[in-house]
């Protein structure tokens, strides 16, 4: 009989490995469970469903009929208990099925941090469909928000409430925006396009009580100023979403502890992407990965261990991106927001304040380590090389062009970007 | 599920500016309805003036608001809570009106007030005799009404698109062609030579309106026409035979074929400038698509196949293929059926409901068979930037042309369709910087995907 596998959860990394394995195999069963949402649909896509960009339709990448036609048998149902010694799990509503071999993708939820208020109407984060749903409700008619958390969720959900006409006050603990990721400048350049767009953005300022008797009507901040508002949202973080495992046997820390093949201490049963801690962290990246790509590659790599090609997580150099209002950001490589002893960077801003480019390289051996891009677009694949092969630095700057990756007829910056970078040499 | 989202808060509500554009704007409009139901003006000069005068500034001063006042960037915010531009009431509405009006254009002339048989003008077609007088001494045809509409409508809404646009210089250099190639090509420059040629009969003087696009260009009269109007004549029969045999052909190679569909051509200018707000309502369906091949390239041996009938009857001194009427079956069919039903009424006359590239996609002969060229021998695509995609859906949500564009970039795939129009919208509403559209290298263009982002175990 062939090999009945099971997957919780249909985000990006339970989808990425429900259809690896179908590529790979065209006779195991797969089933792709999910409480949130049928069908698969893309999470960072959200923002653009409330303002308006897209109907809810559109952020599903597959066509309904896809998951019949790959036989992923879908079921929208919600797990409370998983049994492993009998390779069973149990829903909610009572029923229960077998697994040959269980994925775990069962994704993040919103961090709360257990302020005053905290679980009034009108104060939410915003991870997925049932938090677009609420907070469609919650911002009806409304004028005045509060996001707190100045993060990558943060700054898109100041975006939404704003493209409402909703005027928001956002409440940032640290000295610099995203400052555990990004380096001085760039933090302070994404600081300045926030406020031009009229977000109150108080820096290094915390959330210390939501007052309201049944709905929010204002906050109170840790500089003791209240906020009136009639909305919360609680932007400080995600953490794997675990809470249903705890009366398994399946072994946890922050979220599922697995090996570099995905494997958990019990036997078949493997957890990816957001929920997935790393027991040893690969040299350079976080013990919890919580990104998109990420995740696809988490899904991808483990479906050949599933099926028996064993393969260890190894993957290829880092990469991310965002969008803050109308600020691209793209990274390669590491930059980290401050430099390490062995390394060197040279930045370049745009007298707009709106473009910026960062490459970091080694003291020593002068070779490129990464590159951070803002409102510049650059090649994935150019850049990746570079930094595989070492590339010295200065080559890199004379060949910089190579990988603009901006529309057709944009203004080159290249070459002043280089000039820049001479100076500072000589 | 969508409309749970579709009704709630109102986006941020048109400042007085924006209303006194809109209020101006709507004062040309009323004039040419009040024609079009009949009213005829003592002082049509005066009138059409004011008429279009009062839409192009409006326009103007409601887009230089609305979107001068905001930050540079994308500006899709309520799209999809606008009944405008989601198929609601009054995208609706202007469906409605704008087939209606091709109708009559097409079939019922009389009814805009085209005086037949020797009778003067009346109503929306006397409105325009002023203009058509000053061009080329003679009253107004509906043709000529129609081409006059047209190209107000392309320059105006081409002004709000480049406002809307103004950080993207692709836009900008695009439509700022899409405007001139408009006024001057296909409206200013023909309207002068028929007024300096007036003895001559009547023959198309637009010089990027190449066949089969126009397919009336080997019917017996318009080769005729031609052939009797000298070196003029002459001059436009060479071109245009280059145009599709040579010139087509060679620029699709080197850039695709958006050099035509949405640079020069008229119903992709019309497309990209009236219609841009009605570009996420194509469908991205795959059966959306396997219609489209069906559909494009069966007009397109449809047209193939009409025009080598009429050559073979005007050539052979024939009027009849194997006992059938040349014009009865093939000529006068494609004309109806094709050259006003599809490309007009369905057309533009559908734009709020299906999309403004309807004919552009499903239709024209012209796009399918340059679409052959890019899809098979052309040095165009739009790279996909390695792994950056998130599979957010904006790139195939704005393409008007209904190419599911996530499909390919989530996979990191280059994208090479023969229906793409190289509109750059795509490359535009991605957050993440992951869409190109760029002319380079044939080797390597399908590619298979980012191998470079893999697993590295996965690559041994």
């Amino acid at each position: 009989m062939s090999r009945n596998i099971v997957i919780i959860g249909n985000g990006i990394s339970g989808v990425t490995c429900a259809r690896s394995l179908r590529k790979l195999d065209s006779a195991c069963k797969i089933t792709l469970i999910s409480a949130e949402t049928k069908y698969f649909y893309s999470r960072t896509a959200l923002m653009y469903v409330y303002m308006g960009h897209m109907p809810f339709e559109n952020t599903q990448p597959y066509e309904n009929w896809f998951w019949e036609k790959n036989r992923i048998e879908l079921v929208h149902r919600f797990v409370q208990k998983i049994d492993t010694s009998k390779k069973q799990l149990h829903f909610s509503d009572g029923t229960a099925l077998f697994y040959d071999s269980l994925v775990l993708a069962c994704g993040s939820k919103s961090n709360k941090f257990g302020w005053p208020g905290q679980d009034l109407k009108g104060v939410q984060g915003l991870f997925n469909y049932q938090d677009l749903l609420a907070m469609e409700e919650n911002t009806k008619g409304i004028s005045s928000a509060v996001v707190v958390g100045g993060g990558l969720i943060g700054v898109e959900m100041a975006e939404m409430l704003h493209s409402r006409g909703i005027h928001v006050s956002f409440l940032v603990r640290e000295k610099d925006f995203w400052g555990a990721v990004l380096p001085k400048e760039e933090s302070k350049m994404i600081e300045r396009h926030i406020r031009e767009y009229g977000i109150d953005l108080q820096m290094e300022t915390e959330l210390k009580e939501i007052k309201g008797s049944e709905k929010v009507n204002a906050i109170t901040t840790s500089k003791e100023q209240e906020i009136p508002c009639s909305f919360v949202g609680l932007t400080v973080g995600v953490s794997p979403n675990i809470e249903f495992l705890k009366s398994s046997a399946i072994p946890l820390d922050r979220g599922i502890l697995i090996n570099e093949y995905f494997e958990t201490n019990v036997s078949d049963v493997y957890a990816i992407g957001d929920c997935a801690q790393f027991k040893q962290a690969l040299p350079g990246r976080r013990n919890l990965e919580q990104v998109w790509y990420t995740g696809k590659e988490h899904g991808e790599t483990v479906a050949h261990t599933i099926l028996g090609n064993k393969k260890a997580y190894a993957p290829g150099n880092w990469f991310n991106s965002a969008k803050f209002f109308d600020i691209e950001y793209q990274t390669y490589g590491m930059v980290n927001a401050s430099l390490k002893e062995n390394e060197a960077t040279f930045y370049w801003e745009h007298q707009d304040g709106k473009k910026s480019f960062r490459i970091v390289f080694d003291k020593t051996t002068q070779a490129v380590l990464g590159f951070n891009a803002f409102g510049i677009r650059m090649r994935h694949e150019v850049c990746d090389k570079w930094i595989t092969n070492k590339t010295a630095v200065k080559d890199v700057m004379n060949k910089l062009a190579a990988a603009n990756f901006d529309p057709e007829f944009y203004k080159y910056h290249e070459k002043e970007i280089n000039n820049a970078f001479q100076n500072q040499l000589s | 599920m969508s409309n749970d989202l579709s009704i709630s808060n109102p986006h941020p509500k048109i400042d007085v500016f924006e209303k006194l554009g809109l209020a101006l704007a709507s004062v040309g409009i009323i004039i040419l309805l009040a024609t079009w139901f009949g009213y005829t003006f003592e002082n049509n000069a005066l009138f059409l003036t004011v008429s279009i005068s009062s839409i192009v500034l409006g326009t103007v001063v409601f887009s230089a608001r609305k979107y001068l006042t905001q930050l540079e960037g994308i500006k899709n915010n309520g799209v999809y809570h606008s009944s405008l531009s989601s198929r609601g009431v009054v995208g609706w509405i202007i469906g409605i009106v704008l087939t209606s009006f091709y109708i009559f254009l097409y079939w019922f002339p009389e009814f805009l007030g085209l005086g037949e048989n020797g009778n003067t003008n009346r109503g929306l077609i006397a409105l325009f005799d002023p203009l058509s007088m000053w061009f080329k001494n003679q009253a107004a045809s509906q043709w000529f009404v129609y081409g006059t509409i047209y190209t107000v409508c392309i320059v105006a809404l081409g002004i709000k698109f480049m406002l809307k646009y103004r950080h993207n210089r692709y836009q900008l250099i695009r439509t700022t062609v899409v405007i001139i190639a408009q006024f001057f090509l296909a409206y200013f420059i023909p309207e002068i030579l028929e007024g300096l040629n007036q003895e001559q009969a009547y023959f198309t003087k637009d010089l990027k309106n190449f066949w089969p696009l126009n397919y009336y260009f080997f019917d017996e009269w318009h080769l005729n026409n031609m052939q009797q109007s000298g070196s003029m004549g002459m001059f436009y029969l060479v071109w245009g035979i280059a145009g599709f045999l040579i010139i087509t052909p060679v620029i699709t190679y080197y850039v695709g074929k958006r050099w035509y569909c949405s640079w020069v051509c008229g119903c992709g200018g019309l497309a990209e400038t009236a219609g841009d707000s009605f570009r996420q309502l194509s469908s991205k369906k795959l059966s959306a698509w396997k219609l489209e091949r069906w559909m494009i390239h069966s007009v397109m041996v449809f047209v193939f196949l009409m025009t080598a009938g009429v050559l073979y009857g005007y050539f052979a001194g024939v009027s009849e293929i194997f006992g059938l009427s040349i014009y009865d079956y093939l000529r006068q069919p494609y004309g109806f059926l094709i050259g006003s039903a599809f490309s007009g009424v369905i057309g533009v006359g559908f734009y709020p409901v299906l999309g403004n590239r309807v004919w552009c996609r499903f239709g024209c002969p012209m796009a399918g068979y340059m679409g052959l060229f890019q899809r098979f021998k052309s040095r165009f695509r739009i790279t996909t930037n390695g792994g950056q995609c998130i599979s957010c859906g904006n790139c195939s949500t704005y393409c008007e042309q209904g190419i599911d564009v996530r499909a390919y970039a989530q996979k990191g795939e280059n994208i090479v369709r023969a229906s793409c129009v190289g509109c750059g919208v795509c490359s535009a509403v991605c957050p993440r910087g992951v869409l190109k559209l760029e002319n380079g290298s044939e080797e390597g263009r399908i590619s298979s995907g980012p191998i470079d982002i893999k697993n590295k175990t996965l690559n041994l």
